[in-house]
Formats: structure tokens, C-alpha cells, sequence
């Protein structure tokens, strides 16, 4: 009997089992909107925050849309006023301009009525905002600090590094892949080892080497350091090796060159690594910071990056400007991401590198 | 959608097809007379030379030059104004009474960036795993929309340091929008970038902030590659979810833990871009890490002069530490694939 019973008692809450929630199920969706808010959360903010006013950019509490006070032309002023709706002694309301602020009061004019003058407790007004996006955080930078010339020099650099990368590193993956030869395995050994090294211990000596070759201060200081990669050589290997060898011996019974075989045949058969090798080459050197702020000291060659550290530096004040810059620096990636997504994650899942 | 797709990769290749063929047509005029003189056989080698040229001049030869930086003086760059020192720098750098007391060090700065360093390792990198575990174990379970959470929860990897490091300063000022939202909820304004404590807590939260995608994916990797048929087994015996995760899930998933280890810790030893550019090693040197000291022993010290000799000596200290690191990983994932093997 208390056999069946439990027998009973197991059939039912199995059946519920599989129709009830988990209490896994709702942490789950509760973390992943936490996990959106705090992801994307602060690039909102920034995409906010980078069109509001220098005055709205310095109020504190924030507000969250990019609202500004609305500002009017009295007559007898100089400057704009800034305009508040102020709830006046006996209960009404009246839109007042601001003349002066002392202390706890403020000294207000009717604009309607110039000849007006009121002196309001602070608490007793509230700003009139209006919605305005200021689209000239974003213009100024470009006319006034260079930053189109950084914006040059950054796309300057991840072209052709990214160019210069593709070439040396299917060049050795096409040589390590396809040929047997002696010292074949030494390469590939000194390749790895190389993987060992990273440039935050080797600072000093290729800063050495570049300032031997006379490219402290020039792009190209920024560029060579980091055109042979390793992660590079690896993942076209890696794809090379799957290639048929019979079309390789095809392409030499018909007289072709080795280099023609390797431009011809290999290289548009491996576009599928070498467009993954091309993503993270742009990102790298897109968003490169250590060794550029060694090699790049002057203004004129500026990377994106470098300047907004400087300008950053410079101005603290201006955070109008500064995150404008930021989402300019942000947008290519993002614009990259978008696109180009499922490539970036399954090459940084197949390779393990970033 | 496929259709556009397909279009937009038909016209790059059509744009970037003929300065390829240009280039490459440039480059046969040069390989064809070569390929004439040494011959087919030796052709490899010559394939191989742009990349170890690179690798030789960047990365070998600066090995070289490093030990012998860090064994010379002065404040020169070039080698003929450099005089031998031995090992003065290191003794500089280990001059210490007690390692553990910062203070007692002859280079302070230094035994800050360590000590630093090493607080910052070991929490950054433990929350690492256990926040990626849990993302990618919630990521791979069906949910609505698992695609666009994914995204969101790698997007950040691929923002630049200085923009993660501009963000999060934005967000944590005095007069940030976390403390009005903390000021709105009854709380008092918190110093999370000019507190020592909360400047290095902020930078720990960004660290991971801006990377936990990158090892989020590894995990998910591993996640997708064990058996399904291993929990449908668990699910016909009754198995509970806590005990299949725990019994099915984590063992399997440990050698893509490890992965994620030893990646994240020499990763976080060499941390210094986005919390260089948050908290600037401050206030005082609260958050400077080791290569923060050594950018700005060798290449910003203000005021006194540039030291290559003292930067090159801690690199090399660096150098060894991470050397370990691999070492480990390699040990590792070698027992790894013997067990592979042995199955």
C-alpha cells in the first residue's frame, strides 16, 4: 500500500516536473537582465551623456536624456538668462529668468515684463528643460583639436599593419603547411616560443631597436613591432594543412611559380582564416594603447587612442568633448561587431587568442 | 539577409581584387628570379624569412638587448654611453627588509606594484572563473533569445582600454551617475576612484567588466562540446539539476577551467591600459601594477630622468614570473592529453 502510494506520489510530481519552472530558470533570466543592463548600460549612458551641454554634462544629480535648460534673451542682459519656473509667494506660478544667484536666493526678472524683478528662495523654482542633442561635442574636436589627423593616423595604422600582417603571416603559414623541409620543425618551434613573449616584458629593448631605426615618433615605430604574430601564423596553418595538396602539385606540373601557387590557389582557399586573422589584426591595432604611448610623444602623430588619453588629461573639465570622442573611437568596433559577430566569436572560440 | 551578406562579401572581394592582384603580380617580378636561383626546394625558406626577420628583430634580439639593459647604467638609449653595472639594478629592486612591508624596500614603487598585482591576480582572477562559469552555464541553456544575450555579454572585449577606462570613470566619479543613483536610494556618495580601497575594488569590477566575455566564450566552448547524451541519461535517472552540475557538468568542464586560469592570470599579471587610464595607478600608487611601474620607470618618469636600466631589470622580473605562469599551463595541458590519450 505505502508502496503504490509513493509509486502515485512519483508519477505526479515527475509530470510537474517537467512543466514547472526551476528556480534556476528565474535566476537565470534575472542575471541576463542584469547582465544587459550592466553590458550595456554604461554604453548608453555614454551615447547620452556625449550629447548633452557642458552645463548639463556638470549637473549633478544627471539627468538621464540629454535635457537642457532653456535659455532667453532679455533685454538690458548681455548673456542668455536661464529660464525656471518659480512657484511665487501667494501660490501662482510664473516663468522667471535668473539675473544672479546669491547664497539661497536668486534674483529673477519677468522677461515678458523687464521692469519686474523678484528675489525667489531657490526651492522654490524648478528648471524649464527642453530635449536638444548637441551634436557640436562632436564637431569641435574635429575643427578645433586635430582629431580628424588622429582618426588618419589610427585608420592609417590598423590598414596597413593589418595589410602588412596578412602578407608575412599566410607567406610563413603557407611555408610551415605545405612544404617539407629541413628546419622545418625549429620554425615552428621558434614560433611558439614567440607566443611566450609578450611585448610588456620586451619594452625597453624594442624601443631600442625601433629608436635605432629612427621611427620614434613615426607610425611605422607603432606598426612593425607587432606585424609577425604568432596567433597569426598558427591559425592559417592550421587551416592550410586541410588543403589538398593534389591541387598544389597540379598548379607545379603546369609550370606555376611557387609564389603564384601560393597568391592563386592557397591564399583565396584560406579566405575563411585569413578573414578571422583580419578581424582581430583590426582590433588590435585599432584599440592598441601600451605601445603606441611609448612610441607616438608628439601631437601629429597621434592615434586615436593616445589622444583621447591626452586630450583626456588635458582637459578633465571638458567631458563633453572628451566622450564624444570616446563613442567616435567606440563606433568602428561596435560597427565591426555588428557585422562581422558570429566570425569573431567562433575564430577567438577555435584559436582561444583575442 | 544570406543574400546580402553574400553581396557585401562579393563586392569587398571585387574592390580588393585588383590592388591584390596588383600587389602580388609587383611581388612575382622579385620571387620568380629568386625561385630561378635557389630552387624550388629552398623556396620555403624564403616564404618563412619576412616573419622570422620580424619575430628576430622585435622579439629575440630584444630578449638579448634586455639582460643587457638591465646590466647597464646611465641614462642613454644607445649602448656606447651605457656603462656595465652588473647587477645593481637588481639589488635595487630585492633591496627590501621584508618583502611583505612595501615600506622597507629601497624601491617602493615596485613592492607597491607587486603587492598590488598580486591582490589584483588573485580576486580578479577567481571572480573571472566563477562569473564566466555562470554565464556560460546560463548562455548555453535554452533560453529565449540566447543569441543577442550572448553579444551582449561579449560585446565589451572588444572595446579599446582607453574607452572601457573612460566609461567606468564617467560612471564612478563623485559626481558620477552611480552615486546619484545611490544618493536617490538614501545612500552617501561613495569615493570609488579616489578611496585606495575602492579604487582598487572599481578597478578589479572593470577588469573583469571589460574581459569576461573573452573567457565566457571558452567556457561555452566547453559547455557545448560535453556529451548531451550524459545528461539525458542524468535526466532518465532523476538526477537533480544541482547534482548534475555538479557531478557531470563542472568535472568536464575543468580542463576548460584550467584554460581559463592560466589565461586570465597572465593576462592579469600584465594588466595595465584600462586601469591606467581609469585610476591612473591612483590615488597614490593604491593601483599601480607592475607594468604601469615599468612604463613609467623606463619611459614617464616626470621630473627625474628615464631609467632603462632599472625598467629592463623589473621586465625581467616580470619575464620570469610569467615564464612560470606558462610553464604551468604547459604542464598542464601535457597531463591534459596523456589522460586524452590513455582513454
Amino acid at each position: 500500500m505505502g508502496n503504490t502510494a509513493s509509486l502515485i506520489k512519483n508519477i505526479v510530481t515527475q509530470k510537474k516536473y517537467k512543466e514547472k519552472y526551476h528556480w534556476t530558470d528565474y535566476f537565470s533570466y534575472f542575471y541576463l537582465f542584469l547582465g544587459v543592463f550592466l553590458m550595456f548600460g554604461p554604453i548608453i549612458w555614454l551615447g547620452l551623456s556625449s550629447v548633452k551641454t557642458l552645463a548639463g554634462i556638470q549637473e549633478y544629480p544627471p539627468t538621464i536624456l540629454p535635457l537642457s535648460q532653456i535659455q532667453v534673451e532679455v533685454d538690458g542682459y548681455e548673456k542668455p538668462l536661464s529660464l525656471y519656473n518659480v512657484t511665487l509667494e501667494d501660490g501662482s506660478t510664473k516663468e522667471l529668468a535668473e539675473i544672479k544667484r546669491v547664497g539661497i536666493t536668486s534674483k529673477m526678472v519677468d522677461p515678458k515684463d523687464t521692469e519686474k524683478k523678484y528675489k525667489i528662495p531657490i526651492d522654490k523654482r524648478e528648471k524649464i528643460r527642453e530635449f536638444s542633442v548637441q551634436w557640436d561635442n562632436y564637431l569641435d574636436p574635429l575643427r578645433k583639436y586635430n582629431f580628424l589627423l588622429y582618426f588618419k593616423n589610427s585608420i592609417f595604422v590598423t590598414v596597413i599593419a593589418t595589410i602588412i600582417t596578412l602578407i608575412i603571416n599566410s607567406m610563413a603559414a603557407y611555408a610551415l603547411s605545405i612544404y617539407e623541409f629541413r628546419g622545418k620543425n625549429i620554425a615552428l618551434v621558434f614560433v611558439i616560443g614567440t607566443l611566450l613573449i609578450p611585448l610588456t616584458i620586451i619594452l625597453v629593448p624594442v624601443f631600442y631597436v625601433i629608436a635605432n631605426f629612427g621611427m620614434i615618433n613615426s607610425l611605422w615605430g607603432v606598426i612593425l613591432p607587432g606585424a609577425a604574430t604568432p596567433t597569426g601564423v598558427f591559425l592559417l596553418r592550421q587551416y592550410m594543412l586541410t588543403l589538398p595538396r593534389e591541387l598544389i602539385e597540379a598548379a607545379r606540373m603546369d609550370h606555376a611559380s611557387e609564389w603564384a601557387i601560393y597568391w592563386r590557389i592557397v591564399l583565396p582557399l584560406s579566405i575563411p582564416a585569413i578573414a578571422v586573422l583580419a578581424i582581430f589584426s583590426i582590433m588590435w591595432r585599432w584599440n592598441d594603447f601600451l605601445w603606441p604611448l611609448i612610441v607616438l610623444s608628439k601631437s601629429e602623430v597621434y592615434t586615436l587612442q593616445i589622444a583621447l588619453n591626452a586630450f583626456h588629461g588635458e582637459l578633465t573639465s571638458q567631458w563633453n568633448y572628451v566622450l564624444a570622442m570616446t563613442m567616435v573611437t567606440l563606433l568602428p568596433i561596435a560597427l565591426i561587431f555588428t557585422y562581422l559577430q558570429k566570425f569573431i566569436t567562433t575564430g577567438i572560440a577555435s584559436t582561444g587568442m583575442k | 539577409m544570406k543574400n546580402i551578406r553574400i553581396n557585401i562579401k562579393n563586392f569587398f572581394i571585387r574592390v580588393f581584387n585588383i590592388p591584390f592582384a596588383f600587389l602580388m603580380h609587383a611581388i612575382d617580378i622579385i620571387m620568380w628570379p629568386i625561385q630561378k636561383i635557389v630552387g624550388v626546394r629552398n623556396m620555403p625558406y624564403i616564404f618563412l624569412l619576412p616573419n622570422l626577420f620580424f619575430f628576430g628583430l622585435f622579439v629575440i634580439v630584444p630578449l638579448g638587448v634586455n639582460v643587457a639593459f638591465s646590466v647597464t647604467g646611465g641614462d642613454e638609449l644607445l649602448f656606447a654611453n651605457r656603462e656595465f653595472s652588473g647587477a645593481k639594478h637588481y639589488n635595487y629592486l630585492f633591496d627590501c627588509e621584508n618583502y611583505l612591508n612595501a615600506n622597507t624596500c629601497t624601491e617602493d614603487f615596485f613592492w607597491r606594484g607587486v603587492h598590488n598585482t598580486i591582490f589584483f591576480v588573485i580576486f580578479q582572477v577567481g571572480l573571472m572563473i566563477f562569473f564566466s562559469l555562470l554565464t556560460a552555464v546560463i548562455l548555453n541553456k535554452k533560453i529565449i533569445g540566447r543569441g543577442f544575450f550572448r553579444s551582449v555579454f561579449f560585446f565589451p572585449v572588444l572595446l579599446s582600454p582607453v574607452v572601457v577606462g573612460l566609461i567606468w570613470q564617467w560612471i564612478l566619479l563623485k559626481n558620477g551617475i552611480l552615486n546619484a543613483f545611490i544618493e536617490a536610494n538614501g545612500g552617501d556618495k561613495f569615493s570609488f576612484l579616489t578611496d585606495p580601497g575602492w579604487a582598487m575594488t572599481s578597478s578589479i569590477f572593470v577588469s573583469i567588466w571589460a574581459h569576461m566575455g573573452f573567457y565566457t566564450l571558452i567556457v561555452l566552448a566547453g559547455l557545448q562540446a560535453i556529451p548531451p547524451n550524459l545528461y539525458e541519461a542524468a535526466e532518465m535517472d532523476g538526477t537533480s539539476r544541482e547534482r548534475t552540475f555538479f557531478r557531470i557538468t563542472l568535472p568536464l568542464l575543468m580542463p576548460n577551467l584550467l584554460v581559463v586560469f592560466i589565461l586570465a592570470s597572465i593576462k592579469g599579471v600584465q594588466t595595465f591600459d584600462e586601469i591606467y587610464v581609469l585610476t591612473g595607478g591612483g590615488p597614490g600608487t593604491s593601483t599601480s601594477l607592475i607594468v604601469q611601474y615599468i612604463f613609467t620607470t623606463g619611459f614617464a618618469s616626470s621630473g627625474s630622468v628615464q631609467n632603462f636600466g632599472l625598467a629592463a631589470a623589473a621586465s625581467m622580473v616580470l619575464g620570469v614570473v610569467l615564464l612560470l605562469l606558462t610553464l604551468i599551463q604547459l604542464y598542464l595541458s601535457r597531463s591534459r592529453e596523456n589522460k586524452h590519450q590513455e582513454i
